[in-house]
């Protein structure tokens, strides 16, 4: 059998496998551990987004927050009813157009993308001339001034209370879907001449210019892209949550999405999606250092498992600077190579010891 | 507006304006040497002000040790954060994108021990009356501080234009931010050189910490991002990497929230704003600031 077939019957088995653990944690996963599913899945989304202009285009952005925010509260202010959101904007009375406003579900989440991306356009157009550090401090003071528009923008975004009363859409299979046709989307744009050219810019701006890739529409096409996934994951979020405020969009978020990036590898899907499970998950499995362990006599002090969680970031830059996957993807090949390399490795352990006997 | 609201105005603006200029001359020291923005800066800031409150004495006795105190211990900081952060990535040769997560990593981490081991709440910095008390200046009230704080501005910057063209070390920091690997090729101590740049920037910053405490009593982790931010965006509007860039970037700055919110209140809300507009606007027309010398890209 050539290795075409093996890896499609891999892969069916694997989309197979997939399927069956869904209806196995549907069934079986206690809400609080499907809520964690669901937040990897939308950090995860961020995480792509993320990837898309700092793993594939080499750029530096950190405007994830702003993009978010757009989204979320796009998503909020479309799926709230009419009469929720009349007693909810309490400072200033919300005005009947706003008000009126109402879409189902999918179209309020894409609109939230659509509009996410319009900003992400805007934004472009000063900031993408830019290099390097300058990119990531103008991105995050855009990503900032949103924030700060979205607090005393009060007749739009009911200001720092936020919106609440989100009705929510989010399940496993829906979290899972929309991730997998992003994934499936980031993966099939990569291999157009889109995607390489924005490879091509990440490896030598200079010589992709030579070659005749237009660097300002390719970086503006990136982070378009990614200003809708961010809003697409921002959107979900809320939808999620069921409550938002702007302090949920603080630039710290964009630190967290930079450390699943990094951990998974920069220009790697697979990457982004395992640093965003690992993260999210970790932060969640992280919480008992928060309470006492009295075991050890440990008292318990809040914010601990940020302290940690810092410093794993600090450690894995430092110690482990291309994350887990490097730029490569995850593939049937690479996985028998893995265990290739450990079989020799293994082999060479114990083989060495015969030869000696 | 009033003759005397315009004087108070512009004595605000100058009191600001130094303020930012202070904290903006050491991200522009370590710009100039290491390429790079040192995210944490800001953080080193804000443990400054943490230093001070606990350093300061209940009855403010002793004040003036005690601020040698937060200064060499913030100095300290910034070696420390040096060393682990920036020293072990240079080290391995790792790309200048590593080096600013890394940044944002160790900033990312300060923030987060400042909550753990200060707690979120807000403190109050001590009110030193030597500088916070009130005084008349012809139809002008004003704190002390808006005299002090101009002056220990120029005092530090004159000492620090001193430090950098006159001395020997401040010839290799300007050697190294010309060129790195030659200045190794002379002789020159770089990892010294650079821990040193390191802690004067964190001790400029100690000083910029504590005066801005006197004026913004109200201290919590977070307290260092936004003036952090704005002292970035004056430094890179004076031209990052020039010590009289950063002042001028941080004057002007400063004179811009100021008169913008004594202008027109009813936009004051967005203040935080301006800043980064600025930026950008600088950034487009004339990328290396006002006094910034320009460098060739190499290939």
């Amino acid at each position: 059998m050539d290795k075409k077939k093996v890896h499609i019957i891999l892969d069916i088995v694997a989309i197979a496998a997939l399927i069956g653990f869904m209806f196995w944690a549907n069934a079986s996963f206690n809400p609080y551990n499907k809520r964690i599913f669901n937040t990897c899945c939308i950090y995860a989304i961020c995480a792509l987004s993320m990837n898309m202009v700092n793993g594939f285009t080499g750029l530096f952005s950190l405007g994830q927050p702003g993009f978010m925010a757009i989204g979320a509260y796009i998503t909020a202010i479309f799926t709230v009813s009419t009469a929720d959101k009349v007693s909810i904007y309490k400072i200033i009375p919300i005005s009947d157009f706003m008000a009126n406003l109402s879409a189902p579900f999918p179209v309020a989440l894409i609109l939230g993308g659509l509009v996410a991306a319009v900003f992400a356009f805007l934004i472009g157009f000063p900031v993408l001339r830019l290099r390097g550090d300058y990119l990531a401090i103008a991105t995050l003071g855009f990503s900032e001034i949103i924030r700060i528009c979205i607090t005393n923008m009060q007749g739009v975004t009911n200001g720092p209370t936020g919106i609440n009363r989100i009705p929510s859409h989010i399940n496993m299979w829906v979290s899972l879907l929309i991730l997998a046709v992003i994934v499936i989307f980031t993966l099939a744009m990569m291999r157009t001449t889109y995607g390489r050219a924005l490879l091509a810019i990440r490896e030598d701006e200079v010589a992709a210019q030579a070659m005749g890739v237009n660097l300002f529409r390719h970086k503006m096409l990136a982070f378009v892209l990614s200003g809708f996934m961010a809003g697409i994951g921002g959107g979900m979020l809320a939808s999620l949550v069921g409550a938002i405020g702007p302090d949920q969009f603080k630039f710290t978020v964009a630190y967290e999405i930079l450390l699943m990036v990094v951990l998974g590898g920069q220009g790697s899907v697979s990457g982004s999606i395992a640093g965003a499970f690992i993260v999210r998950i970790a932060l969640e499995k992280l919480r008992f250092l928060d309470e006492p362990i009295p075991a050890i006599g440990y008292p318990g002090i809040g914010g601990m498992r940020m302290v940690v969680f810092s410093a794993l970031l600090m450690l894995v830059i430092i110690l482990w600077r291309k994350g887990i996957f490097g730029n490569k993807e995850l593939s049937w090949d690479g996985i028998g190579g893995f265990f290739k390399l450990i079989g020799s490795r293994f082999r060479r352990a114990f083989g060495k010891k015969e030869v000696s006997e | 507006m009033a003759w005397s609201d315009l004087l108070q105005q512009l004595c605000n603006g100058l009191l600001l304006g130094s303020l930012f200029a202070l904290v903006a001359v050491g991200y522009t020291m370590v710009y100039g040497i290491l390429r790079l923005i040192n995210f944490a800066h800001c953080d080193i800031f804000m443990m400054g002000m943490y230093f001070a409150f606990f350093f300061v004495a209940k009855d403010f006795r002793l004040w003036p040790l005690s601020f040698v105190a937060v200064i060499v211990a913030t100095a300290v900081l910034g070696v420390g954060l040096e060393k682990v952060a920036y020293c072990t990535l240079r080290h391995q040769n790792a790309p200048k994108i590593s080096m600013l997560i890394s940044a944002i990593g160790a900033s990312y981490f300060l923030e987060n021990l400042a909550t753990v081991i200060f707690t979120a709440k807000p403190k109050t910095f001590p009110q030193i009356p030597f500088f916070v008390d009130m005084m008349q200046i012809g139809s002008v009230r004003l704190q002390r501080l808006a005299v002090a704080v101009p002056i220990i501005t120029i005092i530090f910057v004159c000492i620090l234009l001193f430090l950098i063209n006159k001395t020997k070390s401040g010839m290799a920091m300007r050697a190294i931010s010309k060129d790195l690997d030659t200045a190794k090729l002379m002789g020159i101590n770089v990892n010294g050189t650079i821990s040193f740049t390191f802690a004067i920037g964190s001790a400029i910053a100690a000083v910029g910490a504590i005066l801005w405490g006197l004026k913004y009593p109200q201290i919590s982790p977070l307290v260092g991002v936004m003036p952090g931010l704005k002292c970035f965006i004056a430094a890179v509007i004076g031209g990052i990497g020039n010590v009289k860039g950063a002042v001028i970037g941080g004057l002007l700055l400063g004179f811009i929230e100021v008169m913008a919110v004594a202008f027109f209140p009813e936009i004051s809300a967005y203040k935080d704003i301006f800043s980064f507009v600025l930026l950008i606007g600088i950034l487009l027309f004339r990328p290396n600031g006002l006094v910034g010398e320009k460098i060739a890209e190499k290939v």
